[in-house]
């Protein structure tokens, strides 16, 4: 049981940057949209909600690395789920040390990033199966993408829906906020939006892949 | 490696290594969040006095103390007892500022829970606060920082009636632009369903509070360690 050396990983700037972009959780995976629609009706709570949800990852996938040769796989779930509970837990501790305003603002999305998919996801894709520095590297990148992503819907929906960037008025006195942003739907429209935007972006680059390929056929 | 031993050893090997490995990992996830908890437990306590403290002196204008009592049925009680707390709060001098309640009612979405600033003195509300809330962001939230609707909790009228066991005249919200008396609050335009919570909170929390507190008023008249100051 001396690990699966044949399916390690290498470690490389990719591992890192796959999380970013290619395999970015929110907009690529599709994962854990429960608090991407949820807590995203402001900037502020989407750092905080990207960096809690961050750190559980990456503490938790460290972890399970860590141990993955020790673990029987019977109860693999049982001991992720454990494992991400412990961590989940002192967050939320924390978060409530930090700022009792912040932790309102979360509300019960802080306790609820263990059932968050993206976490259990890569515990059970990654963690279990790569060492512990390019498992470290990996969850970083995946907890950077999950934060962009919060981030990029939280900004436009507190910048639309009130006129505000992080509390500071952004917008022309004259504008009226589309308080629909930050009501749920609002979270969909732009997720939506997003989403259409990565799809843009993912088919043109394939269609000069093609193009590429098709060149020197042609000539 | 023998045929003899290998699946009644191989099984109880794996039976042993599971309950082995979530005893551990159970044990010392354990220890972790105890270790968290007793960490941040002083802090998280700061924070939420800082926090009362702070909501009580923004609706008792004047105040730079406090001390907690308890409102029971029969009269004030002293910190610790069951039944609703209630924050006396003092002025430097240690002159009774007023008294800060907290209250609640059903809001548009959810229960509206504020906290508000009744004065003995003037037998009026000085100031509310608004602590948790999900009125609909951009109509119903305006009731925690409108400013023309704070307006009314300046001085809302909440005197005694004639036999001492309620209020004069009941704290209603009227329809805005219609207030004409200094008991009724003036909804806002778009939210009336949330000032109505607000006005019905504070209402039916004086109807019983204000006439326990003007009879028990000389106990909390200056500030003493009775009450449990910090």
């Amino acid at each position: 049981m001396a690990g699966l050396p044949n399916q390690t990983e290498k470690l490389s700037l990719d591992t890192f940057l796959r999380g970013l972009w290619e395999e970015n959780p929110v907009f690529v995976m599709l994962l854990g949209m429960c608090p991407v629609l949820a807590v995203t009706n402001s900037t502020m709570n989407a750092i905080a909600m990207g960096l809690a949800t961050t750190f559980v990852l990456v503490a938790s996938s460290v972890l399970i690395s860590l141990i993955r040769n020790l673990i029987p796989k019977q109860v693999r779930i049982a001991s992720y789920i454990v494992i991400i509970a412990t961590f989940v837990t002192v967050v939320d501790y924390a978060i409530q040390a930090i700022s009792l305003d912040l932790y309102n603002a979360l509300g019960a999305f802080i306790q609820l990033i263990v059932a968050n998919c993206v976490i259990l996801g890569r515990a059970e894709a990654y963690a279990s199966k790569q060492r512990l520095h390019t498992t470290l590297v990996n969850s970083l990148g995946m907890g950077a993408g999950f934060t962009l992503a919060l981030l990029s819907l939280g900004t436009v929906r507190e910048v639309l829906g009130n006129g505000t960037l992080l509390g500071y008025a952004v917008m022309p006195a004259d504008f009226q906020p589309w308080v629909v942003m930050i009501l749920p739907p609002g979270g969909f429209f732009v997720l939506g939006a997003w989403l259409l935007l990565f799809a843009w972006l993912k088919q043109r680059r394939d269609q000069r892949l093609l193009q590429q390929e098709g060149a020197p056929h042609a000539g | 490696m023998s045929d003899i031993a290998s699946t009644p050893v191989a099984q109880n090997t794996l039976g042993f290594r599971m309950v082995r490995t979530l005893g551990a990992i159970a044990m010392l996830s354990g220890l972790l969040v105890v270790l968290v908890f007793q960490f941040t437990k002083p802090i998280i306590a700061e924070n939420q006095r800082v926090a009362i403290e702070q909501a009580v002196f923004q609706v008792v204008p004047g105040a730079t103390s406090r001390s907690d009592w308890v409102l029971t049925d029969s009269g004030l009680a002293t910190s610790g007892s069951d039944g609703e707390v209630i924050y006396a709060a003092y002025s430097g001098d240690g002159e009774l500022k007023g008294v800060a309640l907290a209250a609640g009612a059903q809001g548009y979405q959810d229960i509206v829970k504020l906290l508000y600033g009744y004065d003995p003195s003037c037998q009026c509300v000085r100031g509310i606060k608004i602590l948790k809330m999900t009125e609909t962001p951009g109509l119903g939230d305006k009731i925690a920082f409108d400013p023309a609707f704070l307006a009314n909790f300046d001085t809302l009228d909440a005197r005694l009636n004639g036999a001492g066991d309620g209020l004069a005249n009941t704290i209603v919200a009227v329809k805005h632009g219609r207030k004409t008396h200094d008991w009724q609050v003036d909804a806002i335009a778009g939210a009336t369903i949330s000032s109505v919570a607000v006005a019905n909170a504070i209402n039916r929390s004086l109807q019983r509070a204000a006439p326990l507190l003007q009879r028990e008023l000389d106990r909390i008249r200056t500030q003493t360690n009775e009450g449990g100051a910090d």
